[in-house]
């Protein structure tokens, strides 16, 4: 019960009327970010990372900025609901699922209880998300303190190798999008040798690509241009959200017990697996429909349709900071930026984190229960205002986002030339997107490609240029064997179809 | 998918995508080349700078040339249109005011600050998308970047680019 200990310390942590402000207004910008097209949680989080240097230099300031930047990741999740509910607009990837059965209870005029259902179940997958991280994430740190370079290595060999694995698309796709993100992180001065890599003597370049501005470039405006080549017209549905309705909600949700509790457990497995929420919300909804009585009826405005997938990606959501948090691997985009601030804020993740900050990672485990449920509160009564910003015109939204943009890139090094290079990213993020080029391990590599890079290298010295360290004990050899059956995953699973005979399905489910 | 509304297509799905394979493709090359000039192999001290990118770049490469072949073989699927004219038209109307936009703050002639160029830009939409009033117009754009200017000039002390007009006023 040692862990019930370090979360009451991190409570009086977390519990500073400061902290609770911040949560408060982390939340509000995220619900914000996560309905407005072209901003998401992981590029609000990158956008407004750079307003917290100053701020986590204070003493115990640190924690400050994670519950700030945190807290507009909760609220994204959350966000994300309310268009696909009102709008049939997925405002976040994982929200696609959500759409199925809530826009049309929406048209059937429940879009009250559709909502409250789903900000609901939302909050019950990021509740059993952070109970399995209060008491995972100190065993994981502990295990994880045995490790050395090639285990670490093994490790992000599996986080990327499960991106291959698990990716929709063509696997080659994916591997050429990561290595492209290897390849931006190798830009620059060699921090080992101190020689130049691929900067061909631009001075810009010096510094390298920085992942903040390729997350803003990539999918913010990307974002925007993709948003823009739809011609989305905003037609939604009205919002009437009072107490009783959510009384009613609550009334009926224990129904779905079963519903929620093995979407939570599909949540938390993929969350902790990258790859995340996405195919967490799909999958949870697949697997209630076949469970459920009601089955057939998905997708008529089934209530069970919104709790299963909510409740699913909230809880990959915050399960994405596990590996964050133990290992120094993100399970999700948002997770990487995250995972980037603690690095800019001088912190070193990992597992000697819950040694060396045990009082940030207990503040900011405790403010992901109290961020959740000041989510919840904030959205469950602020529906209407928050629905009212995507009747805003688009001819005034998206300059302002683009403004946004534009002034968060800047302030990342202060450099125009970063704003530049965001729009280059931009038009890359669009492409990419059209092209099926998917743009999370992208990103992921870029963030992680120094360390992975740096524990390669140490594990080929410790072996001398043998690869074989890579299985040299049980550990390393244990987890290098699934990142390589993760990697060839596509290939096995056609294999196993095969044998089966049923070639003309696809093996997941879309 | 509107085939008829959409009008003509700019590019097939084939093009672009092979497009995007070469441009992976390239990417691979200069990596490897970059990383030999550096030295790929061995050094008496260890992995050489250009170990890992090289690798990083063949495997580039490698998955260029698979997507590559499967962009050529890719059929009915390889004719659909990568995007309609009609959609790029939207597409550049963005694209190109952003453009503009980044170079009005800060250029060689005359830059105007990041400020002045945000409420030119956000003007701009208004009236040419959104065919607002210009009483409208001016209370947006003026609202927003003065929200902004408070907000990061003086509520977080993050200076951005300034133009003429904060130099007037004596913020620098």
């Amino acid at each position: 019960m040692q862990e019930l200990q370090s979360l009451m310390g991190g409570f009086a942590v977390a519990m500073t009327w400061f902290n609770l402000m911040l949560m408060f207004a982390g939340v509000v910008l995220g619900v914000i970010i996560g309905v407005l097209p072209g901003l998401g949680g992981a590029n609000g989080v990158a956008i407004l990372l750079p307003l917290t240097f100053s701020m986590a230099q204070q003493p115990g300031g640190a924690t400050s900025a994670i519950i700030l930047l945190s807290c507009i990741y909760w609220g994204a999740l959350f966000g994300g609901a309310i268009t696909s509910i009102l709008f049939n607009i997925p405002g976040e990837p994982w929200s696609v699922a959500t759409t199925f059965d809530g826009y049309p209870m929406a048209q059937k005029g429940q879009a009250g209880q559709a909502l409250a259902a789903a900000f609901t179940s939302s909050f019950v997958g990021a509740f059993v998300a952070v109970v399995v991280i209060t008491f995972l994430s100190p065993l994981v740190a502990k295990f994880a303190l045995r490790f050395g370079p090639p285990e670490f290595f093994s490790v992000y060999l599996l986080t990327f190798c499960a991106f291959v694995g698990m990716a929709k698309g063509a696997p080659m796709k994916t591997i050429a999008s990561m290595m492209l993100g290897f390849a931006l992180a190798a830009v620059g001065i060699d921090t080992v040798t101190g020689q130049l890599r691929l900067t061909f003597g631009f001075t810009q370049l010096l510094k390298g690509f920085d992942f903040l501005i390729a997350v803003i470039g990539l999918f913010g405006i990307g974002e925007i241009l993709l948003t823009i080549e739809e011609g989305l017209v905003f037609k939604g549905a009205k919002a009437k959200l009072n107490l009783r309705v959510v009384l009613d909600t609550w009334k009926e949700l224990p129904k779905y017990w079963k519903t929620s509790l093995r979407s939570s457990a599909v949540g938390c497995l993929m969350g902790i697996v990258p790859g995340g929420a996405t195919p967490a919300s799909f999958m949870s909804y697949g697997v209630a429909k076949r469970m459920s009585r009601d089955g057939p009826q998905f997708g008529t405005g089934k209530m069970e349709g919104v709790v299963a997938p909510e409740t699913a990606a909230h809880a990959a959501g915050t399960a994405a900071m596990l590996p964050m948090l133990t290992l120094g691997v993100p399970g999700s985009p948002t997770a990487a930026v995250l995972l980037g601030g603690l690095m800019i804020w001088g912190l070193q993740p990992g597992p000697l984190l819950f040694v060396e900050k045990a009082d940030f990672v207990w503040g900011l485990i405790a403010s992901m229960y109290l961020g959740n449920i000041v989510g919840l509160i904030v959205v469950l009564t602020c529906v209407p205002l928050f629905a009212s910003i995507l009747r805003v015109p688009f001819s005034i939204i998206a300059p302002v986002i683009l403004v946004i943009c534009a002034i968060g890139a800047f302030t990342v090094h202060n450099s125009m030339f970063d704003v530049w290079l965001m729009l280059v990213f931009g038009v890359m993020g669009y492409v990419f997107k059209k092209l099926d080029y998917p743009l999370a391990p992208l990103v992921l590599a870029l963030v992680l490609g120094d360390r992975a890079e740096d524990s390669f290298r140490q594990s080929m010295l410790i072996s001398q240029g043998d690869m074989r360290i890579f299985f040299a004990n049980g550990l390393v050899g244990t987890i290098t064997t699934l990142a390589l059956l993760l990697l060839f995953w596509p290939l096995i699973s056609r294999g196993i179809d095969v044998i089966r005979g049923r070639n003309d399905k696809s093996p997941t489910p879309e | 998918m509107e085939e008829q509304q959409q009008g003509r297509a700019v590019g097939s799905m084939r093009a672009w995508e092979i497009g995007g394979a070469v441009f992976f493709f390239i990417v691979g090359a200069v990596v490897v080349y970059d990383s030999r000039r550096l030295g790929s192999g061995w050094a008496p001290d260890g992995p050489q700078a250009g170990y890992f990118p090289f690798y990083i770049g063949v495997i580039i490469i490698i998955s260029a040339i698979v997507t590559l072949i499967g962009a050529i073989n890719s059929g009915a699927k390889g004719d659909a249109a990568f995007v309609y004219r009609e959609q790029m038209k939207g597409v550049l109307s963005i694209l190109l005011p952003s453009i503009v936009y980044v170079a009005l703050i800060a250029n060689p002639v005359y830059s105007l600050g990041i400020y002045e160029a945000s409420a030119i830009f956000i003007a701009f939409f208004m009236r040419w998308l959104g065919k607002y009033g210009w009483g409208k117009i001016a209370a947006v754009a003026l609202g927003v970047v003065v929200t902004f200017f408070v907000m990061f000039e003086v509520w977080f002390k993050v200076p951005l680019p300034k133009g003429p007009i904060e130099n007037l006023l004596g913020f620098n």
